[in-house]
């Protein structure tokens, strides 16, 4: 049997991966028609090419249906109770740099810290008779990080695209969102509170702790990380 | 490890020992209202407890415990006073620990009576100890209205105290306040410049938090700036009461020389005591109990009086095999103007057969 290989299967996080194998001697290519999710490896044997939604591979490595997989570690962290127990990073690729943050509208002057967002959100649920709501898709990363900071009064509420625009929708008092450049939050008028970085996320390739392998994959796996790191 | 069958048959004799000291048996439903609970408890319940959906009554929560259902059904048609017991599983998330169950069996025991809250307290607290007689267990006993009490007494203005109050139960945020309040923490270069008038509101308004509360806000911020810090010597005596743990006779001792310091705490004081008069009363060994002034801070934030747990004495690392306290304000929270005292407990037969099997 061979290796499997989970890639994103789309975008720039597809090529800028393809791009930083084929650095390493390992090349990797879609085959078939644009739409066909088929891939082939060349330079190194026994390994396949699996692609795959970004946010599906950490839960193919955590099952062990792939031995190797890139994606975010913002991924990893919100799907996988206990990550570091079914994954191990094996490099950092260097791109697909975001931090997780949290931002409030720019017109909250008297929102810089989480010490203020605590308090706003106090005086807001007193004054609206809800807590403050922060529209955001990773619940649990922010669910927990807010935990940890001692931040009361909110309420997480479920966005899964255009999160910059609850806001100014009124369905959310608060974001908290992957951000590389930060430009379309200030074109929403949000701003990050400066000590709010939940989590600092790049491109990252993991491998599997409980994929199975046999001799022949178990040997692969070592040229392959030999290669790599 | 025991098995379900053996657990519930030990979870139903527990329960028969409350039913005989005077309790009536309940059964509150598995699915609860998730509004309800993640209104008290917020997004924190998300964590803790098992969420499912159906498009007609939107979102349940499978029940994490039995309190809330219990001061539900007594504040909507319950008789005073009343005793309450019931057994059953609880269901709690786990996420970080995959040894600790995610279902476990519950016995628990709720007096809602107005008459003598100290003996109420005494009587949980005693038939718990009874049920747990000859299992290596030891209990700590504390009360979070001691320390509500010495917040109050701090010569501050309200919202400072409000805000430690509502952190009661967060202790990092607690600790966080209480060094900002005492002029411990440098303040953000950010709000230095806010108070100033340095910062330009020129951002178009958008969202549901309005100008008018940012301003209230930057008001309340300039008034606290204006406001002495709390002293050393007040900081000191929250300290003290936050390290005090010792026997209930020299915690006590302890407790009335902090009164005399502030006599603002010697009501919560007096309501100590006179609960460890009516533990000895109730056959307690008082002299060698516990009394540990911030037990219970990290709970769950609805126990604002006496509070108590059991722990294992080989398995310092497992939760409490039975744990309780009085939650006054909370029947007020649900009661939606009406209000009683109210106190209880919880067992973990399971646990308790643990502990019997490996003896």
């Amino acid at each position: 049997m061979t290796l499997k290989l989970g890639v994103p299967s789309k975008g720039r996080l597809m090529e800028k991966t393809f791009e930083w194998f084929a650095d390493r001697g390992i090349t990797l290519e879609r085959t078939g028609s644009e739409r066909e999710y088929a891939g082939r490896v060349d330079g190194i044997d026994g390994v396949s090419l699996i692609l795959l939604s970004a946010g599906e591979i950490p839960r193919e490595l955590a099952a062990g249906r792939i031995h190797l997989g890139v994606t975010g570690t913002d991924l990893v962290q919100e799907k996988l109770a206990l990550w570091q127990q079914l994954v191990d990073p094996v490099a950092e690729l260097g791109f697909g740099h975001a931090d997780l943050i949290i931002a409030v509208p720019q017109m909250w002057v008297d929102v810089d810290t989480l010490d203020d967002l605590d308090a706003a959100a106090a005086a807001f649920r007193a004054h609206h008779g809800h807590r403050l709501r922060i529209a955001t898709k990773y619940h649990r990363l922010v669910r927990e990080f807010l935990q940890a900071n001692g931040v009361a009064d909110y309420a997480l509420v479920d966005s899964q695209g255009a999160t910059e625009g609850t806001v100014a929708n009124e369905t959310a008092e608060a974001i908290a969102d992957i951000t590389s450049s930060g430009e379309t939050l200030r074109a929403n008028h949000l701003k990050v509170l400066g000590d709010a970085v939940v989590l600092k996320s790049q491109a990252t390739l993991w491998r599997s702790k409980s994929a199975e392998m046999d001799a022949a994959e178990s040997d692969t796996l070592k040229a392959v990380l030999a290669r790599l790191t | 490890m025991p098995t379900r069958a053996e657990t519930l048959a030990r979870a139903s004799a527990l329960r028969a020992g409350f039913e005989e000291a005077g309790a009536v048996p309940v059964e509150p439903p598995i699915l609860q209202s998730a509004d309800t609970l993640l209104d008290l408890y917020g997004e924190d319940i998300r964590a803790r407890a098992y969420v499912t959906s159906d498009a007609l009554r939107g979102e349940q929560m499978l029940r994490p415990d039995f309190t809330v259902p219990v001061v539900q059904m007594h504040m909507a048609h319950g008789a005073e006073p009343a005793r309450y017991t019931y057994a059953g599983e609880v269901f709690r998330r786990q996420e970080d620990d995959p040894d600790r169950p995610n279902e476990f069996v519950q016995v628990g025991f709720e007096v809602f009576d107005r008459t003598d809250p100290a003996a109420a307290d005494a009587e949980v607290f005693a038939l718990i100890a009874d049920a747990l007689t000859g299992l290596p267990v030891t209990p700590v006993t504390g009360d979070i209205g001691v320390l509500m009490a010495a917040v109050d007494a701090l010569d501050t203005t309200q919202p400072r105290k409000n805000a430690l109050l509502r952190h009661i139960w967060r202790p990092a945020r607690f600790r966080q306040l209480l060094d900002r309040f005492a002029g411990r923490t440098p303040m953000p270069a950010t709000r230095a410049a806010l108070l100033a008038g340095d910062v330009a509101q020129d951002a178009p308004a958008i969202g549901k938090r309005t100008r008018s509360e940012i301003n209230a806000r930057i008001d309340a911020l300039r008034t606290d700036a204006a406001t002495p810090p709390i002293t050393a010597a007040e900081v000191t005596f929250i300290e003290a009461l936050l390290d005090l743990k010792d026997t209930m006779p020299d915690a006590l001792k302890r407790l009335h020389s902090l009164a005399d310091d502030v006599p603002a705490i010697a009501p919560a004081v007096a309501r100590v005591t006179a609960r460890a008069a009516a533990l000895d009363a109730r056959g307690t060994d008082t002299a060698t109990l516990t009394f540990q002034a911030s037990f219970g801070r990290a709970s769950m934030e609805y126990y604002d009086g006496f509070v108590f747990g059991f722990t294992a004495d080989a398995h310092p690392d497992w939760p409490a095999i039975a744990s309780g306290g009085r939650y006054d304000a909370l029947t007020r929270r649900l009661g939606q103007g009406a209000a009683i005292p109210a106190v209880g407990g919880v067992m973990r037969p399971g646990l308790m057969l643990e502990l019997e099997g490996a003896r």
